[in-house]
């Protein structure tokens, strides 16, 4: 498992008040409680940490070029961003 | 007429964590003044203050919770949830709807502003945390105390600088009063000592660097100080109805605009509120016992206020007695009318009249007994609180004992 997979767990599971065990990729965050507020938190904490730009706007999630379904699909999106970063 | 009366009170500020400590320090004439702990303060001419000392923030609020709650409205909430606490209100046993919360705030989440700016300005940073909007709002504590306890009913916050508590206690007042609601959280929080807010009143050179010693001929301006005090204000049958015990009363309320200056307080105007307030209250001057001063050491204030009392108590000044207390906790601004209410709450239920502390000799211009120094013991029948802001806005509140 990439570091980046493990970090990107650990923001989601201390969003979603779980331990990171109860959080696998194929997890939603709708599952995992995670509202449109908990999303953007989400979002400040994965920007921080990987030093990247997430575009999203809560009145259109779905326009974002990061997939925020599940946890592997963020995960994916994240490690392409850092990537790209990297160029 | 419908009668208000309060049933649950709650603190935090630089005197202590509760109403008791609270109460005690004030009784013992404590200063919780000292050399002010924060970021950058070496860059600060005044650096003296009353900061809640001790005091952490984790043992009280979650995660998730704290990323919300800016200081001023973490001290709201845990004073608001000790009135309730007092009060034995619990959840059911009132109509939410008619319900509500006034907090007064003159800086709201000012720490929040003073970090976030910090970020983006000072450290480059090109994103700041996402509930910064929700934490600096001004009605931030008003909101957060209704979520928690479940207040449906008219919620706001007042923003009128030093006299924002007194207004807010007054609007809380006036909405049970006039029935609109049976029962309200009413107070105001303060946490504006952070570099930004402190760099901004140094500006006005209004500051002691010293220390806050109202009405002493060697005082040098005002202190700053920080925290929240919360009351449950209840119409008195809704309180007796559910065999809630009411503290004291709330009788009158008066406030007034000077329409004059921006900083400077007036004569006339202090006297009008407080004639006012007393008219509102349908009592006399001469039945005052205690007056809790607005106080604030600076020379403008202290002997303007002095005159205005001279002129609506005459005669019966003789018998008064007045008390500034931010001598021991400081201003704290929007917070500060609902801390120095719990003066008057301690006067009216146990009997002692909190002192003016740090008076070596009395200034001659303020010919008042101002409890120099010590507590006073004497029955308490009647009690005035005095706030008079910037913008010359003036609003005074009348208390009477349950007996």
């Amino acid at each position: 498992m990439s570091s980046i997979y493990s970090q990107v767990i650990d923001i989601i599971a201390s969003q979603a008040v779980l331990d990171v065990a109860d959080v696998g990729p194929e997890s939603t965050l709708e599952e995992l409680g995670i509202d449109s507020l908990g999303i953007v938190e989400a979002i400040f904490a994965i920007e921080e940490m990987f030093d990247i730009d997430i575009s999203f706007n809560a009145n259109e999630p779905g326009e974002s070029d990061v997939d925020f379904t599940s946890v592997g699909s963020i995960v994916e999106a994240v490690e392409r961003l850092v990537t790209s970063k990297r160029g | 007429m419908r009668r208000v009366v309060i049933t649950g009170q709650g603190t935090v500020n630089p005197l202590g964590k509760s109403v008791q400590e609270t109460y005690d320090a004030m009784a013992k004439g404590q200063c919780a003044i000292t050399q002010l702990q924060i970021r950058d303060v070496e860059r600060l001419s005044v650096r003296v203050g009353a900061q809640v000392q001790d005091y952490q923030a984790e043992r009280h609020f979650s995660r998730q919770e704290l990323v919300r709650l800016d200081r001023f409205s973490q001290f709201a909430l845990l004073s608001a949830r000790q009135a309730a606490e007092q009060a034995g209100l619990e959840a059911g046993s009132f109509c939410k709807e008619s319900a509500g919360v006034v907090i007064g705030t003159a800086g709201g989440g000012l720490n929040t502003w003073d970090s976030s700016y910090r970020a983006v300005y000072q450290e480059r940073k090109n994103r700041v945390h996402p509930f910064v909007v929700p934490r600096l709002m001004n009605n931030a504590a008003a909101s957060t105390i209704s979520m928690q306890l479940q207040l449906q009913g008219p919620t706001f916050s007042v923003s009128t600088a030093c006299s924002s508590s007194n207004h807010a206690i007054g609007q809380a007042f006036h909405m049970i009063r006039g029935g609109a609601a049976e029962l309200m959280f009413a107070g105001g929080s303060e946490s504006m000592i952070c570099f930004g807010g402190i760099k901004a009143w140094e500006s006005l050179r209004v500051m002691s660097s010293t220390g806050c010693r109202p009405f002493s001929a060697d005082r040098d301006g005002m202190v700053q100080g920080e925290g929240a005090a919360v009351f449950l204000l209840e119409e008195y049958s809704h309180a007796t109805a559910r065999g809630a015990q009411p503290l004291c009363e709330i009788l009158g309320f008066c406030m007034t605009s000077d329409a004059g200056d921006i900083v400077l307080p007036s004569r006339e105007g202090a006297a009008r509120t407080m004639r006012g307030a007393l008219a509102d209250a349908g009592i006399d001057a001469a039945e005052i016992d205690y007056v809790n001063a607005h106080g604030t050491a600076t020379a403008a204030n202290d002997r303007i206020e002095c005159a205005a009392i001279h002129d609506v108590f005459d005669s019966c000044v003789e018998e008064l007695r007045v008390s500034s207390t931010k001598s021991m906790h400081g201003h704290l601004i929007g917070g500060t009318g609902a801390v120095e209410l719990l003066a008057c709450t301690l006067a009216l239920t146990q009997g002692v009249i909190a002192p003016t502390i740090g008076i070596k000799k009395q200034d001659p211009n303020c010919r008042l007994d101002v409890v120099p120094n010590k507590a006073v013991h004497s029955r308490v029948d009647f009690a005035m609180s005095n706030a008079f802001a910037f913008g010359g806005l003036n609003a005074v509140l009348v208390l009477g004992a349950s007996r």
